[in-house]
C-alpha cells in the first residue's frame, strides 16, 4: 500500500479546471472587445485572475445600437412581465450565489462581506421586481384642469441609459444601478468596476438566463477614464448615470452630456450596502413625465 | 352619390370695426429700476436700455441694465431673505403670500393684459384670456401646495434648495414669471428673476405688486438686462438653482457653464411639434386645432404645432380648408379685440423668421401666405404655409418661432410616427382622430412631454409641462413641478 501511495507514476493527477474567459455582453451575445485589447486582473502582484476585455469606444457604440433597437419593445413590455423577468434574475442569482461570492473573494473581498453582498444584490433585484408594476401608480397623476379636458400625467422611460457602475462595489453597486433603470422600461449599457469586474460579467450570464431580451442590458468592461467620454457624449444616449463620481468626473460628464441635453444622474456618496439606498426615486430618476390632454364632451 | 365638397362658410359682408382695448387704466413709468431687496434701485453702472412696442416701434420705457455687481446685490438680498424670513416662515404663511399675489393679479388683470400686449405684441384677446388669468391661477395653485409638500413626495422629506436664479423668455413674459416664481416660493426658495430684454414691463409691474402685497423684502428680486445679465446669474456662486426657459442652443451653453458646480437646474427649451391629422379625424375641428397650434401668439410658442402631418387621403381637403381659414385671420393692432395675430416680438425675430421663409423657398418648399393687409409700422408676418417639404429640410427640422407651418403627408400610422419623432426635440405633439385606440397608440408613441389629442395648446397650472430629449428637463406645473424646487431626503 505504502509503495503504491508513494509512487509518483501511479497517483492520478488533479483534474484541470476549465478557466472562464470573461468577455463583454452586447446585444445578447458575449463578444470580445473589437479592439483586441485587454487588461490583466491580478491578485497581488503575481497571480493572474483573468484577462479582462478593455472595451473600446466602438464596443460602446455597438452596445448603444443594441440598446436603442431593444428600447421600443422593452418599453412596451408589460410592467408585470418586466417585474417577472427581474424576479427571474433574482432566482438565477440565488442559484449561483456561491459562484458570485467566490468571485468576490477571488478579487479580494472578505468572505463574510462577499456573502452579504451577493445576498443584498439578490434582495435588491426582488425589490425592484416588485416596483416594476407599482411606481407608475405612485408617480402619475390625474390633473384637475379648469377646462373641459381629461388630463393625466404618466411616467415613461427616458430611453437608452449609460451607467458607470461604482468602482468599490462590484456586484451590488452594478445591480443597484441597472435594476431601477430596466425596471422602468429603459435599456442600458453598464460599465463594470475596473478592479472588481468579474461579477459584472457573470451577472450578464444571469440576465441572459432570465428572459431579458437581447440588448436590454449590455455590459462593458474597461477603463472609466477612456470610456467616460463616449458614455457622456454619445448622441443616441438619453441619460447617463454615474454610481460614484468624483468632482472631475462629475464635471466632465455634465459638460459632455450638454451636447444632446442628456439627463445626468450623479449618485455620489451612496452606500450601496444600506437598505435605505433603494427607492422608487431611483426608478423615477430615468423617467420622463408625459402629460396627455383630451376634450371631455360637454 | 358623389360627396359634396364641404367648405367652411366664412364669407360675409360684415366687416369688423376697430375695437381697441383702452389703455387709460395703464400706467407705465418713463424709467424702471432694478427690484432688489424689496426696493427699486438704480443699476450700479447707471446703464439703461429701451423697451419698445413692436406694433408701433415707439419707446415705452427705459429699463435698467443689471451688471455683475447688481446681480451680486440681488443674490445677497435673496440669500438674506431666505435665511432670515422665508425659510423660517410657517409653510402656511408662505402660502398666504402667494394667495395674495394671485388675488391682486386678478384685480389688476386688465392692466397687466394691456401692458403685456403693448410690450410684447401679442393680441389682447390672448393676454386677457390666457396669459394673465393663467398667471394668477398658477400663483393660486402653488399657494395651496406650500403647506402640503409632505403629500407630494411619499417616503421623502422635501426641503428648499435656497436661492433660485430664473431666466425667462419674451413669448409669455408674465406667465413664465408666474411659472417660475410660484412653485419656487411655495417650496420655500427665494428668487432672482431675469425677464427677457424685449419684454421686461409686466415683470416690473409684478415687482410693484410684490411690494404692494407686502412680500418680505428680497424674496423676489427682478433684474432686467440681456444675455450678459443672465450669464452673470448662471455663473454666480451664490445661486443654488437655475431655471431657464428659452432656446435649446442657450440651454446647452447654460448646462456647460453649470457643469461641476453642483447647482441644480431645470430647462424648458425649444420644440418642433408634429400635429398629426388622420383621415378619420373631425376635419373642421382639426383645422381649428392646426390654426390654434401654429398661429397662437404669432407662433412664438415653444410647443407650437409647427409641423402638420396629414394623412394623404384628406390632405387636399385639409389644406384647402386651412387656406380658407387663414384668410379670415386678422393680423394687426395687438390691442384690438378682433386681432388674431399680433406683432412679431422684435425686429431681430422678424428677421429670423424672414430668413427661414427664404430658406424654405430655396430648399424647394412651396410657400403660401394669406392675403391680409399689414400695418405700415411695426413688425409683422403673414400666416404662412410650406408644402412640398422634406423631412430633412431646415424649415422642417429647426424651430422658427413664428407663424410658419410646414405640411407633410403620410400614408400609414408608422410613417406618421417616424416623421413625428424624427427631430432632436420632444416638447409637444398633437393627434387628431375619432378612434380612441388610435389616439392612445399615438399619444403613447410620441416622444414628447405634452400631447394634445383632438385639441392643441391648452395649459393649466395643474398640468405638468416640459420636454423630452433636447426640449429640456424637469417639469413646470402640477405636482411634478414642485420637484424642480426641492431637495428630497
Amino acid at each position: 500500500m505504502s509503495r503504491k501511495k508513494n509512487s509518483p507514476g501511479s497517483r492520478p493527477l488533479p483534474r484541470v479546471p476549465v478557466a472562464k474567459t470573461y468577455k463583454l455582453y452586447i446585444d445578447g451575445k458575449f463578444p470580445r472587445s473589437e479592439s483586441g485589447r485587454y487588461y490583466a486582473l491580478q491578485r497581488g502582484d503575481t497571480t493572474l485572475l483573468a484577462n479582462i476585455c478593455r472595451g473600446s469606444r466602438k464596443d460602446f457604440r455597438d452596445a448603444v445600437v443594441a440598446a436603442r433597437n431593444a428600447c421600443g419593445a422593452w418599453s412596451r413590455t408589460s410592467a408585470y412581465l418586466r417585474g417577472q423577468i427581474l424576479y427571474r434574475a433574482a432566482e438565477m442569482l440565488e442559484g449561483r450565489a456561491a459562484q458570485f461570492a467566490a468571485e468576490l473573494v477571488l478579487q479580494g473581498v472578505a468572505k463574510r462581506r462577499a456573502g452579504a453582498e451577493v445576498a443584498a444584490a439578490i434582495d435588491r433585484l426582488v425589490y425592484y421586481a416588485g416596483w416594476a408594476d407599482k411606481y407608475q401608480q405612485v408617480f402619475s397623476t390625474v390633473n384637475p384642469v379648469s377646462t373641459s379636458h381629461f388630463n393625466f400625467s404618466v411616467l415613461e422611460p427616458t430611453g437608452v441609459v449609460a451607467i458607470i457602475a461604482p468602482e468599490a462595489s462590484g456586484l451590488l453597486g452594478l445591480v443597484s444601478n441597472v435594476a431601477p433603470a430596466v425596471a422602468g422600461g429603459n435599456t442600458c449599457i453598464v460599465l463594470a468596476s475596473r478592479s472588481l469586474p468579474l461579477c459584472g460579467i457573470s451577472f450578464a450570464e444571469v440576465l441572459h438566463a432570465s428572459d431579458f431580451p437581447a440588448g436590454v442590458v449590455n455590459v462593458i468592461t474597461g477603463f472609466k477614464e477612456e470610456l467616460i467620454e463616449p458614455f457622456a457624449s454619445h448622441m443616441d444616449v438619453n441619460a447617463v448615470v454615474c454610481g460614484d463620481p468624483d468632482a472631475a468626473a462629475a464635471r466632465k460628464i455634465q459638460e459632455l452630456a450638454a451636447g444632446n441635453v442628456k439627463r445626468v444622474i450623479l449618485r455620489s456618496g451612496a452606500d450601496w450596502t444600506s437598505a435605505a439606498i433603494q427607492s422608487p426615486y431611483f426608478i423615477s430618476d430615468t423617467q420622463e413625465t408625459k402629460t396627455t390632454w383630451h376634450p371631455i364632451g360637454t | 352619390m358623389a360627396r359634396e365638397k364641404s367648405t367652411l362658410q366664412f364669407d360675409t359682408d360684415w366687416k369688423y370695426s376697430a375695437a381697441p382695448e383702452s389703455t387709460e387704466h395703464v400706467r407705465i413709468d418713463r424709467q424702471y429700476e432694478l427690484f432688489i431687496g424689496g426696493q427699486f434701485v438704480a443699476p450700479h453702472a447707471r446703464q439703461y436700455f429701451e423697451t419698445i412696442n413692436p406694433a408701433t416701434e415707439k419707446v415705452l420705457a427705459r429699463v435698467a441694465r443689471a451688471g455683475r455687481k447688481d446681480v451680486d446685490r440681488a443674490v445677497a438680498a435673496a440669500r438674506r431673505a431666505h435665511e432670515r424670513t422665508w425659510s423660517r416662515l410657517k409653510p402656511a404663511e408662505r402660502g398666504k403670500y402667494l394667495y395674495r399675489i394671485a388675488r391682486m393679479l386678478q384685480e389688476r388683470a386688465r392692466e397687466f393684459a394691456a401692458i403685456e400686449s403693448l410690450d410684447g405684441g401679442k393680441p389682447i384677446r390672448e393676454s386677457r384670456d390666457v396669459d394673465v388669468p393663467l398667471a394668477a391661477a398658477h400663483f393660486f395653485y402653488y399657494a395651496g401646495w406650500a403647506d402640503k409638500l409632505e403629500y407630494a413626495f411619499p417616503g421623502r422629506r422635501a426641503s428648499p434648495l435656497g436661492v433660485a436664479g430664473q431666466i425667462i423668455p419674451w413669448n409669455f413674459p408674465l406667465l413664465m414669471a408666474a411659472w417660475k416664481i410660484a412653485p419656487a416660493l411655495a417650496c420655500g426658495n427665494t428668487v432672482i428673476l431675469k425677464p427677457a430684454e424685449t419684454t421686461p414691463l409686466t415683470a416690473l409691474k409684478l415687482a410693484e405688486l410684490m411690494r404692494d402685497v407686502d412680500l418680505p423684502a428680497g424674496v423676489v428680486n427682478i433684474v432686467t438686462g440681456a444675455g450678459d445679465t443672465g450669464a452673470a446669474l448662471v455663473e454666480h456662486a451664490g445661486v443654488d438653482k437655475i431655471a431657464f426657459t428659452g432656446s435649446t442652443e442657450v440651454g446647452k451653453q447654460i448646462l456647460r457653464r453649470l457643469a461641476g458646480t453642483g447647482k441644480h437646474y431645470t430647462l424648458e427649451l425649444g420644440g418642433k411639434a408634429a400635429n398629426v391629422v388622420f383621415a378619420d379625424a373631425a376635419i373642421d375641428q382639426a383645422v381649428e386645432g392646426i390654426v390654434n397650434g401654429i398661429f397662437f401668439n404669432q407662433g412664438h410658442v415653444c410647443c407650437a404645432g409647427s409641423r402638420l402631418l396629414v394623412q394623404e387621403s384628406v390632405a387636399d381637403e385639409v389644406i384647402a380648408k386651412l387656406r380658407e381659414r387663414m384668410e379670415t385671420l386678422i393680423v394687426g393692432d395687438p390691442l384690438d379685440k378682433n386681432t388674431d395675430i399680433g406683432a412679431i416680438n422684435s425686429s431681430a425675430q422678424l428677421e429670423k423668421i424672414e430668413q427661414y421663409l427664404r430658406i424654405g423657398q430655396s430648399e424647394g418648399g412651396e410657400m403660401y401666405q394669406s392675403s391680409c393687409s399689414l400695418p405700415r409700422t411695426g413688425y409683422w408676418c403673414r400666416p404662412t404655409l410650406f408644402s412640398g417639404v422634406a423631412q430633412s429640410n431646415r424649415v422642417v427640422q429647426e424651430e422658427i418661432f413664428g407663424p410658419v407651418l410646414t405640411i407633410q403627408t403620410f400614408r400609414s400610422f408608422e410613417e406618421a410616427l417616424d416623421k413625428a419623432n424624427n427631430t432632436p426635440y420632444g416638447l409637444s405633439g398633437g393627434v387628431w382622430t375619432d378612434k380612441g385606440a388610435k389616439i392612445f397608440k399615438m399619444t403613447r408613441a410620441l416622444r414628447a412631454g405634452v400631447v394634445w389629442a383632438n385639441t392643441f395648446n391648452k395649459f393649466d397650472p395643474g398640468a405638468p409641462f416640459g420636454g423630452y430629449k433636447e426640449s429640456g428637463m424637469g417639469r413646470e406645473g402640477g405636482l411634478h413641478g414642485l420637484g424642480a424646487y426641492v431637495e428630497l431626503r
